[in-house]
């Protein structure tokens, strides 16, 4: 059976039912949060670029932080019949693609959107079952419906699945 | 105040454009000085991209780029990348290295410093172009280099567009020497603080 494929681009979030494979391609230091409800198989992908919402000037694009993005991932996915209770996490990105020797803030990114995407989940009781985070490269994740399995590809870094 | 390119008028963003076209000018002299060859270059496009648009500069999220990236000092702070296509990196090293015919996308150490090197006199002679005319002190860092996918280049200074607006404003550029093309483009990254110091400094706002 060919499976439905639906892309998430930067700043961007999608939930779908089973039979579904959610990808977002080239994450950088950018985060992927993967969530999936094993019963209902309802699974949903956000591609989160800042921590937070709450100092940011221009508030529009709801799926650009992590602390609105997951919040608003979690009620579509209960919207898609998924139950909030179930639903468990699997993180990957927040890499730093440049190194500098004076680490400004710009470098720190991906980990604070780690962090903040670790917080949020924690806050919402959503446990996060895996995570491929950091390092100094990019990933191509693809989440499927059927198992909750999520693949994670890279230059140069192999193929890994969590 | 905060301003983001979201929100320039027609004239402000004639403006930004009219300092890419000086500063990649500027740039391809300072290319065809240390290759000592004749460089010609094509009007550089200036262009203001959506983050749904992003990937689209160098052909899709998951193609093979380099990217170098400088940060930026002095009266504005932010950083400066140039990213371009890996085989157009690979006929840049080539022209540098006096016409080599190597096919490799993998680089040799020498290489990879000469890319650095490329990276960061078109950088430099761009923002010396825009210290030029907008009278501010800017300096360039030492420049760091990243081959990676397109998506996860980019979203080091999409994530610091992201922070005032959601568009991230690119210079296309095309130069060739003799007949080899080579497509690159730059993105100046300033930090939030800085667009009002850059866009008053240029007379575009009040």
């Amino acid at each position: 059976m060919d499976i439905e494929i639906v892309k998430v681009g930067m700043a961007d979030l999608n939930s779908a039912n089973h039979p579904c494979m959610i990808t977002t391609l080239g994450l950088g230091s950018c985060v992927g949060v993967a969530l999936y409800d094993s019963q209902t198989k309802v699974i949903g992908l956000a591609h989160v670029m800042l921590p937070s919402s709450e100092q940011a000037k221009n508030r529009s694009n709801i799926a650009k932080f992590a602390d609105t993005a997951i919040v608003k991932l979690v009620d579509d996915m209960v919207k898609l019949g998924a139950k909030k209770e179930r639903i468990v996490a699997k993180l990957a990105g927040g890499a730093q693609m440049f190194v500098f020797s004076q680490g400004s803030d710009l470098m720190r990114i991906g980990y604070r959107n780690v962090v903040a995407s670790k917080e949020k989940l924690q806050e919402l009781k959503i446990p996060i079952v895996s995570e491929d985070t950091g390092g100094n490269y990019g990933r191509t994740i693809e989440l499927y419906s059927n198992d909750g399995r999520l693949m994670i590809k890279t230059i140069g870094f192999g193929v890994k699945q969590l | 105040m905060t301003i983001s390119f979201d929100e320039l008028n027609n004239m402000q963003l004639d403006v930004l454009k009219e300092i890419g076209n000086i500063g990649a000018g500027n740039a391809v002299t300072s290319l065809a000085k240390m290759i000592d060859k004749r460089v010609d270059m094509a009007v550089p496009k200036a262009r203001i991209l959506g983050f749904d648009k992003v990937s689209q500069i160098l052909g899709g999220e998951e193609m093979l780029v380099v990217g170098i990236l400088l940060n930026v000092s002095g009266d504005i702070t932010g950083s400066i990348m140039f990213i371009l296509d890996i085989n157009a990196a690979r006929q840049l090293v080539n022209i540098l290295f006096g016409n080599k015919e190597a096919t490799s996308l993998d680089f040799d150490e020498l290489e990879l410093s000469a890319l650095k090197e490329i990276g960061n006199i078109l950088t430099a002679s761009y923002l010396s172009a825009l210290a030029g005319l907008t009278n501010l002190r800017i300096m360039p860092s030492v420049p760091e280099l990243a081959i990676d996918m397109a998506g996860a280049i980019l979203s080091v200074p999409a994530i610091e567009f992201g922070k005032v607006g959601d568009s991230v404003l690119y210079i296309e550029t095309e130069f060739s020497e003799g007949i080899t093309k080579v497509f690159g483009d730059f993105l100046l990254i300033p930090d939030v603080d800085s667009y009002e110091v850059l866009l008053k400094a240029l007379g575009v706002i009040e």
